[in-house]
């Protein structure tokens, strides 16, 4: 198929650029691994699962926001006129998806790690907290790929990116947090049923969203 | 008759008997609803507070469905009318979203003790306040007229639909929500008692009606600048 092919060539040409670019991911990670550290400074002494959770979340929500809205704005606008003319718009927006997915994967293991390493681990049931992070990766990249991809557009800032995302993210946030909560409290996935499906629909729906409306965001 | 009709009506309703509907309905509204008799429950007189709260969450809704749709028609054939539209109905929208929260405020002063309380229902209202708020900054932030539209008309779409989601979707799923509302349809209590039915749903038409009126008004006026402005 040729979204396929067109896809895989993409997500190797962004794989490519990070490695060759190695500056932008390395400061992604210096960027984790400060923000922890000052918040386990500051938070060290009042770290109960409730706030670990929250902190948790909110961080990573920052990492992604800061990871992602780089997407279309790292390469040179005649490129992308250039890539217009040889792939479908749909395979860059996908192509960028999954890139963002397999970044936002690792980043937010690493987090994970690291936030364990400073601020002991509260996670009980990790398998229902790895569910989470991959669940979570996949709709922050979907979510922010798209709302980067219009704030490229306007005059570009950060707080655009910020404000922009924030409100429509929250559901995602919200579901992703009761089920962490769930994780970090015992063994239990009773329950949890609900919040992975609701989970799965709001992927398939920014996906789908994002297939349909990048073109209009792609053309000049 | 040709040339009326691309200038003043937005929607299919013709003439001016709609307006005078939604006045006359309104006004209905405001005199029964504050001289009938209601049903002693455990809120008392503050039920009172359904005909206008509710009407203004009814004409926030009509009013960003109609920026969704009109921006759902700008991506199919790019005329500037209809983003228009859209984004009028996004600023009507926002004015209804506004007043239906602090209506809200004052009812759950009375009912629950604070004006704010953490609950689904009323983090999504303000959710979708901050989206359509968004919206507005994302418009501002662009200067070419064609792309303004064509990328506020993507994020529109897109973020309706998120909030779609939050809204109806969630509150139901996953929280135990205070605010009514929650077990029948989302807008409409099939339990409410005769008397205050009689006056609920000519008030929500009302509502809705005099949304569309603001919104007409505001879509001329742009028209007329836009022509000035040409």
């Amino acid at each position: 198929m040729r979204l396929s092919k067109e896809i895989q060539a993409l997500v190797g040409k962004e794989i490519r650029l990070e490695l060759k670019q190695k500056y932008v991911i390395n400061g992604i990670l210096l960027y984790l691994v400060a923000t922890i550290f000052v918040t386990y400074l500051a938070f060290e002494s009042v770290i109960t699962p409730e706030t670990w959770n929250s902190l948790f979340w909110i961080i990573l929500l920052f990492i992604a926001v800061n990871s992602i809205s780089k997407s279309f704005i790292q390469e040179n606008p005649a490129r992308h006129i250039y890539y217009y003319t040889i792939t479908s718009p749909q395979a860059v927006a996908l192509s960028k998806i999954i890139y963002n997915l397999f970044l936002m994967a690792i980043l937010s293991v690493l987090s994970f790690v690291f936030f364990v390493f400073l601020m002991g681990n509260q996670v009980v049931n990790i398998p229902l907290f790895l569910l989470a992070l991959i669940l979570g990766s996949l709709g922050l990249s979907s979510v922010l790929t798209m709302v980067a991809a219009i704030a490229s557009r306007a005059s570009y800032n950060f707080s655009l990116m910020a404000i922009l995302s924030f409100p429509i993210v929250l559901p995602l946030l919200g579901a992703l947090m009761t089920i962490s909560r769930t994780a970090l409290s015992g063994p239990d996935w009773s329950g949890m049923g609900v919040f992975i499906a609701i989970l799965l629909i709001i992927n398939l729906v920014v996906i789908i969203l994002a297939y349909v409306l990048f073109p209009y965001l792609w053309k000049d | 008759m040709e040339d009326n009709n691309r200038q003043s009506p937005i929607f299919m309703i013709r003439g001016f008997w709609w307006k005078f509907l939604s006045g006359l309905l309104l006004l209905y509204a405001i005199i029964a609803g504050f001289i009938i008799e209601v049903p002693d429950t455990m809120i008392q007189e503050t039920i009172r507070n359904l005909f206008y709260h509710v009407g203004m969450w009814f004409g926030m809704f009509t009013m960003l469905i109609t920026g969704f749709v009109f921006s759902l028609l700008y991506l199919r054939n790019f005329d500037e009318q209809k983003d228009l539209v859209a984004v009028e109905a996004v600023n009507v929208g926002l004015v209804f979203g506004l007043l239906g929260i602090f209506t809200g405020m004052i009812w759950a002063n009375f009912t629950w003790g604070a004006p704010w309380v953490n609950d689904p229902k009323l983090d999504g209202a303000a959710v979708g306040l901050f989206i359509y708020l968004a919206y507005m900054i994302l418009r501002g932030s662009i200067s070419d007229v064609y792309k303004r539209a064509k990328v506020s008309a993507v994020y529109n779409i897109f973020a309706f639909v998120l909030w779609i989601v939050f809204v109806l979707i969630i509150p139901r799923l996953a929280g135990e929500s205070i605010h009514p509302g929650k077990d029948a349809a989302p807008v409409l209590p099939m339990h409410l008692a005769p008397s205050m039915r009689i006056i609920f749903y000519p008030a929500m038409i009302g509502w809705v009606l005099l949304g569309f009126w603001i919104l007409e008004i505001r879509v001329r006026i742009r028209r007329i600048k836009w022509t000035i402005d040409d």
